[in-house]
């Protein structure tokens, strides 16, 4: 089982460290200068060679990248242009508020789909299972920005249920901080939700056919335990493996609700940011949720780990 | 006297894809206390399927227990609902079950022992540790040492043996009054089988449970049955106390099942009689006879009257034919059996026996072939130890003779195949096929000779691309050596092929999923044939097919061999087969040969102590026989690869074994003309 | 018996009625009434798309700003936007951009991905595990965010666009590529390939390759829905088609403002978007029952 966590570190720390080259590829090596961008048509060629010179960009690429690299590891991001600001700063101060939303947005993706792809799955073929996969189709196709807008207009505009937009730190005012924050956190769980009570429904019946299974009715179990005892925990393992899936899905769904219920969180800075042209910011924040996304990912294989012993005993 | 189990006309219906399966049809048997009963068929007769019914363990949908009765100590199991309190109280409470495959049979994320316990606390009302403890006293029960630490061990830490005595304890936990073990030894070793089963009839002998053995293996019924039921189609087609049933069979399927299954004391002259044609789709069953189709003694009122309904023919000997088909021969048994009526003779003329010479010349010869496979461990994937499953081995094949490969599974006999083909690159040792030394040669090279040595695969479902017709498959080997030299030619080397291996030529347009197992394998050899080989390797090539399709299938290959001077390297486990097909016969243990010699001698006079003790392991199809017979059960299970006994690699399972066994490892010598053996004893 | 005659070798030989492996994929693909109707849903999106020109009831792009923000009627049926254009019109050419992005995108990412996993699953070594580490480096970048900054850089437009997102989803074919390439390696056919003498490349190209395909047809059918979902919020993110283009993200966005005068303008968009990818999902679920029966839940 070290071995295993320790190789999973190992392959975290490699692919982190790929990330870093993408990144800083995507922003240096595509057509258009990044200065050129930054300043806009009118700015002359002095004005242009003073910032690379100060950006650093006149040095050879891979100089730039180690410098780089070196910084970021250093927690030195950089600073951005834009918000003259410490990218550090910016980052510390959205990020928190990225991950209330989203781990409450991943918890209850998990709290309802598991449940709901358990349910389809006994119930297979009666009105419960079409109500949920009909129900999941829809929360996959749904276009999440829409869907907010679509909120707002209902429980916001129309029948003045809750705000429409903002966001307030829980620790400040639970009440306004809840209130802000349900809407966002229930339709960024949509997708993700019904990805899992998919996955959930085919994985239940995918062990409910094993043998296993069989056994265990030939033994005298009780149906309940079956499912909840010897099904649910084999199906569980597949779906650990989805949950990272969900976890990259969840942040790319957090960009457009950030954007619809103006949250200043992760998402809004990389939309901000890209409009405002200013490169250093929108390097860090694809960066942090990368490593973010990796680290959970790291983290469910673990998980993983545990819960199957022909992992954890080593095979 | 009321039976413990009683079943009347029991149906089970399956809905696929929108038609009606009849799986189980009309079927009525019994069992009394402390009987032990067979349940004998090929796939697809429903013998499984009336067992699951009894206990409502038919996944529903598709399937359906559509009629009958199933009286279990008076009371009729399908009047209680599937999942209820009662139904439940009988699973595991008083009829234990154990499954065929031990592989998946098991919950893998729990541990033996709380499965066990499971049980035990459901239907004898034990407390956690109370539970625990009757779960090591029933592992240890089950011949599985260490038991305190087993008990907490998963699935996956345990051998396939290992993992179907678990199953037993499982089954016997709760003093069961019925325990139906179905196929449930059928994915095992065949020593593995005999221990377990002689285990099986212990247990329930000693506290009078009664035991449904569902099997295909007619020599595990011979040995173990009192009783038999014989199933055909989804019905009983024949049943009677076992020497009954062997003695004079009744049923034409039944005469036809025994003459087809070779045996390990036939003579070696003996041409299997196959049944001819396919089991019926019971989706489509008519309303005559099922058997009509394949029975060689159907008369023009079979082809009239509806399907016979089971009638006495003996004392408490029941049979489902209209005709008295064996009473000419029926008197008879054992071997004089095999010549039992007049149709069947002019079918199974005696083998003409040595028209088939075998020339001094030299197909393959191996000289000390090594196969080892790293095993890495680590973040680095050092290299820790090397899995030595082909570990020295050395053999020679002369021109039209066929080698047969015995051994039990990891004996490295597949990888001896595969290595021989140049499947895997051996690392050690010299390959020689006719005067090439190609344990070396390049892959270009190489690939011209590859024409002369293909291989028959053994599963035929997964051996043909599902994406090309059949007609494709069987030309691939045309094309690629360029052996036609137009598309005439092709068409007509194609029927050719299809004729000799007695498929349809017209068939060479369908796909592979349209073909059944046999149908298949019928495929492969033709794609064998097509580059007019010298040498072919059969590789397990007829252990996933039926009994009956079986026979087919080794008759064909004889046939082919005698036609085309063709020389096989013929690997199996059934060593009964292989004594039927092969001149010499090599004996595989742990990756080396232990014996070698003409079949005859090491059949009739073996020196290894470990083929010994294989060969007795083999049950044979007749209880007269098997009454007479020692059983020497091999103790313990084959270890494994990277766990190798000291010296001699069979010294820790051998009975004769002394200390000087235990120190080095006997050289495979010489001890007759032909004969090596690799024991100090011999 | 003695080796089958001719005659015999017909007698002998019983095959039921030949099933057409056609037939039986469009009896389960067909099973069920909604694919049906998925299928008809894409069927008109097609039409809408090539007969735009002819269906539409006014200039998509016809700016009239005193006409601008009318509710529906029956000569706007969805309503006006603020700049007067004609709402339907627009959502009818959106299929446009919404159908060209997505198939170029996911064709462009299916070429890439396959032929990654094509070379990553046959070279295997390090080759391999390069390839796989990048793969799974670009999967820790969610697919939005990867085109947001590949079009950020880029700049807006259709085909930048289109290059964002293709390069986002090449991953999730070069992983699913080369596990089938590993698995269908691995198989007897394969085996008995290269025991027959079949060269390396005939073996790929006859039996292996098409053996892996089905899964990666089902996941491109299910990318369709994926990407054109992705590129709606692109665009509504105002990274994607640039005005006065009709995109059915950008019209969601452009509505955003009149939500509480006019919520047709948002909203009629958004419903545009959620039938498509819906057919697609739905198409794709039944293609995976049809093509993979080992996928299959059990109907």
């Amino acid at each position: 089982m070290l071995t295993f966590i320790v190789r999973r570190l190992i392959m975290t720390i490699a692919i982190l460290f790929i990330v870093s080259l993408i990144v800083f590829t995507i922003m240096h090596m595509l057509p258009g200068d990044p200065v050129a961008i930054m300043l806009g048509d009118q700015a002359s060629v002095e004005e242009i060679e003073r910032l690379r010179t100060e950006l650093g960009l006149d040095k050879p690429l891979p100089v730039q990248y180690a410098d780089w690299l070196l910084n970021v590891l250093q927690g030195d991001l950089g600073r951005s242009i834009s918000y003259n600001e410490d990218v550090g700063q910016l980052v510390r101060d959205r990020l928190p508020i990225s991950f209330h939303i989203g781990l409450s947005a991943f918890v209850l993706a998990i709290v309802l789909g598991i449940p709901a792809g358990i349910i389809a799955a006994v119930k297979r073929g009666g009105w419960l299972d079409s109500l949920i996969t009909v129900t999941a189709n829809l929360g996959m196709a749904v276009p999440v920005f829409w869907l907010g807008i679509l909120g707002v207009y209902l429980f916001s505009l129309k029948l003045g249920w809750l705000p429409v937009q903002g966001y307030t730190s829980p620790f400040e005012d639970l009440g306004q901080s809840f209130r802000q924050t349900v809407m966002p956190v229930v339709l960024l769980s949509l997708g993700a939700l019904a990805t899992l009570a998919r996955q959930t429904r085919s994985s239940m019946l995918e062990v409910i056919r094993q043998d296993y299974i069989r056994t265990a009715r030939a033994k005298g179990v009780k149906e309940n335990r079956v499912i909840m005892k010897h099904a649910l925990r084999n199906a569980l393992i597949p779906i650990i493996t989805i949950l990272g899936m969900g976890l990259a899905s969840l942040v790319g769904g957090s960009v457009f609700i950030e954007q619809v219920f103006n949250i200043p969180g992760m998402g809004r800075l990389m939309v901000q940011s890209i409009f405002g042209k200013d490169y250093v910011v929108v390097q860090s924040v694809v960066l942090i949720v990368a490593s973010v996304v990796a680290l959970g990912n790291l983290a469910v294989d673990i998980a993983y780990g545990l819960i199957d012993p022909r992992i954890r005993l080593g095979k | 006297m009321s039976h413990l189990l009683e079943v009347r006309n029991l149906k089970t219906y399956f809905n696929v894809d929108g038609t009606t399966v009849k799986a189980v049809d009309g079927v009525s048997y019994h069992i009394d206390a402390g009987e032990i009963v067979a349940f004998v068929g090929e796939s697809g007769s429903g013998k499984s399927v009336t067992q699951y019914s009894g206990l409502q363990l038919i996944p529903s949908p598709p399937g359906k227990i559509v009629g009958g009765s199933v009286k279990f100590e008076g009371n009729d199991l399908l009047r209680f609902a599937p999942n209820g309190e009662e139904m439940r109280d009988v699973r595991g409470g008083k009829i234990g079950i154990v499954f065929q495959e031990p592989m998946t049979s098991l919950n893998p994320i729990m541990t033996v022992g709380k499965q066990i316990a499971e049980s035990v606390m459901l239907h004898l009302k034990m407390g956690k540790a109370e539970a625990r403890r009757r779960a090591i006293e029933l592992i240890q029960l089950v011949g599985i040492p260490d038991a305190e630490h087993r008990v907490d061990y998963y699935p996956h830490q345990f051998s396939g043996g290992m993992r179907q005595r678990i199953m037993i304890a499982m089954a016997l936990s709760c003093n069961p009054k019925l325990l139906i073990a179905d196929e449930a030894t059928t994915a095992l070793d065949v020593t593995t089988q005999a221990q377990l089963l002689e285990m099986m009839r212990d247990v329930v002998k000693k506290t009078n449970t009664s035991l449904i053995l569902v099997t295909h293996n007619l020599g595990i019924v011979a040995r173990y049955a009192e009783r038999i039921y014989v199933m055909y189609a989804g019905g009983i087609v024949e049943s009677g106390t076992t020497k009954e049933i062997f003695g004079s069979p009744k049923h034409p399927y039944t005469i036809g099942l025994l003459k087809a299954v070779p045996r390990l004391d036939d003579p070696k002259d003996r041409k299997l009689v196959a049944i001819d044609g396919l089991p019926p789709n019971l989706a489509h069953k008519s309303e005559f006879c099922a058997f009509l189709p394949r029975c060689p003694f159907k008369t023009e009122a079979c082809q009239s009257r509806p399907a016979p309904e089971l009638r006495e023919t003996g004392p408490g000997h029941f049979a489902a034919c209209h005709e008295e088909v064996a009473a000419s021969g029926g008197a008879e048994r054992g071997l004089a059996s095999v010549s039992i009526s007049s149709v069947q003779e002019a079918q199974a003329p005696e083998r003409e026996v040595p028209e088939r010479s075998v020339a001094a010349e030299t197909m393959l010869e191996v000289r000390h072939l090594k196969m080892y496979f790293p095993v890495t461990r680590g973040l680095l994937g050092r290299k820790v130890a090397d899995i030595k499953a082909v570990d020295d081995v050395s053999f020679e094949i002369r021109k039209g003779e066929t080698l047969g490969l015995v051994g039990e599974s990891g004996c490295g006999k597949t990888t001896v195949a595969r290595s021989v083909l140049r499947m895997y690159e051996p690392t050690d040792g010299q390959i020689v096929f006719r005067g090439h030394d190609i344990t070396r040669m390049s892959m270009n090279r190489l690939r011209p000779l590859r024409r002369e040595m293909p291989m028959i695969f053994q599963d035929p479902f997964s051996s043909l691309d599902p994406r090309q017709s059949v007609g494709n498959i069987v030309g691939e080997p045309l094309k690629v050596h360029g052996l036609v030299k137009n598309a005439k030619e092709y068409e007509e080397r194609l029927t050719e092929l299809f004729t000799l291996v007695g498929l349809n030529p017209g068939v060479r347009n369908r796909m592979p999923h349209e073909f059944s197992g046999g149908q298949r394998q019928r495929i492969g050899i033709a794609r064998a044939l097509a580059s007019n080989p010298s040498f072919i390797v059969c590789d397990e090539a007829i252990s996933a097919l039926d009994v009956s399709i079986q026979a087919q299938i080794i008759n064909l290959l004889e046939d082919l061999q005698r036609k085309l001077g063709l020389t096989y390297l013929f690997i199996a486990h059934d060593l009964s087969v292989v004594r039927h097909i092969s001149d010499r016969v090599a004996v595989m243990y742990l990756g080396k040969i232990v014996e070698i010699a003409d079949w005859k001698t090491l059949y009739e006079s073996p020196k290894h102590p470990y083929t010994q003790m294989l060969l007795s392991a083999v049950p044979i199809p007749d209880p007269f026989v098997e009454e007479r017979r020692e059983h020497v059960v091999i103790q313990g299970e084959v270890p494994s690869l990277l766990n190798k006994p000291k010296g001699c690699s069979f010294s820790n399972r051998c009975p004769f074994a002394t200390a000087a066994c235990k120190e080095s490892e006997p050289p495979l010598r010489s001890v007759a003309e032909g004969h090596g053996v690799a024991c100090l004893r011999a | 018996m003695t080796t089958p005659s001719a005659a015999d070798a017909a007698s002998m030989f019983e095959l039921p009625p030949q099933t057409s492996s056609v037939r039986r994929f469009l009896r389960v693909f067909l099973a069920r009434k909604i694919v049906i109707a998925g299928l008809s849903v894409l069927t008109l999106m097609v039409l809408m798309a090539i007969f735009a020109p002819l269906l539409a009831p006014h200039d998509p792009y016809g700016q009239d700003l005193s006409m601008s923000l009318k509710q529906p009627s029956a000569e706007y049926w969805l309503g006006t936007d603020m700049l007067g254009r004609d709402v339907l019109s627009r959502i009818i050419y959106g299929s446009r951009v919404s159908l060209i992005v997505g198939l170029v995108a996911v064709l462009i990412a299916g070429a890439i991905g396959m032929t990654i996993g094509l070379l990553s699953g046959f070279f295997g070594g390090w080759v391999d595990t390069v390839l796989m580490r990048v793969m799974d480096a670009m999967i820790a970048i969610p697919m939005i965010v990867l085109a947001m900054a590949l079009g950020a850089i880029l700049g807006g437009g259709i085909v930048n666009v289109i290059v964002a997102l293709g390069i986002a989803i090449v991953p999730a074919y070069a992983r699913l590529m080369r596990g089938q390439v590993l698995s269908v390696k691995q198989s007897d056919y394969v085996m008995a390939g290269v025991v027959t003498g079949v060269g390396n490349v005939r073996n790929m190209l006859v039996h292996v390759l098409p053996n892996c395909l089905s899964p990666l047809i089902v996941l491109l059918t299910m990318n369709l829905g994926m990407a054109i979902l992705a590129e709606a919020g692109l665009s509504f993110l105002g990274l994607g088609i640039a005005p006065p283009g009709a995109s059915w993200g950008s019209m969601v966005n452009d509505g955003y403002r009149y939500l509480l005068s006019n919520p047709v303008l948002s909203l009629a968009p958004g419903v545009a978007i959620l039938i498509v990818v819906l057919a697609f999902n739905v198409v794709g679920d039944a293609l995976r029952d049809a093509l993979d029966p080992r996928l299959r839940g059990m109907e």
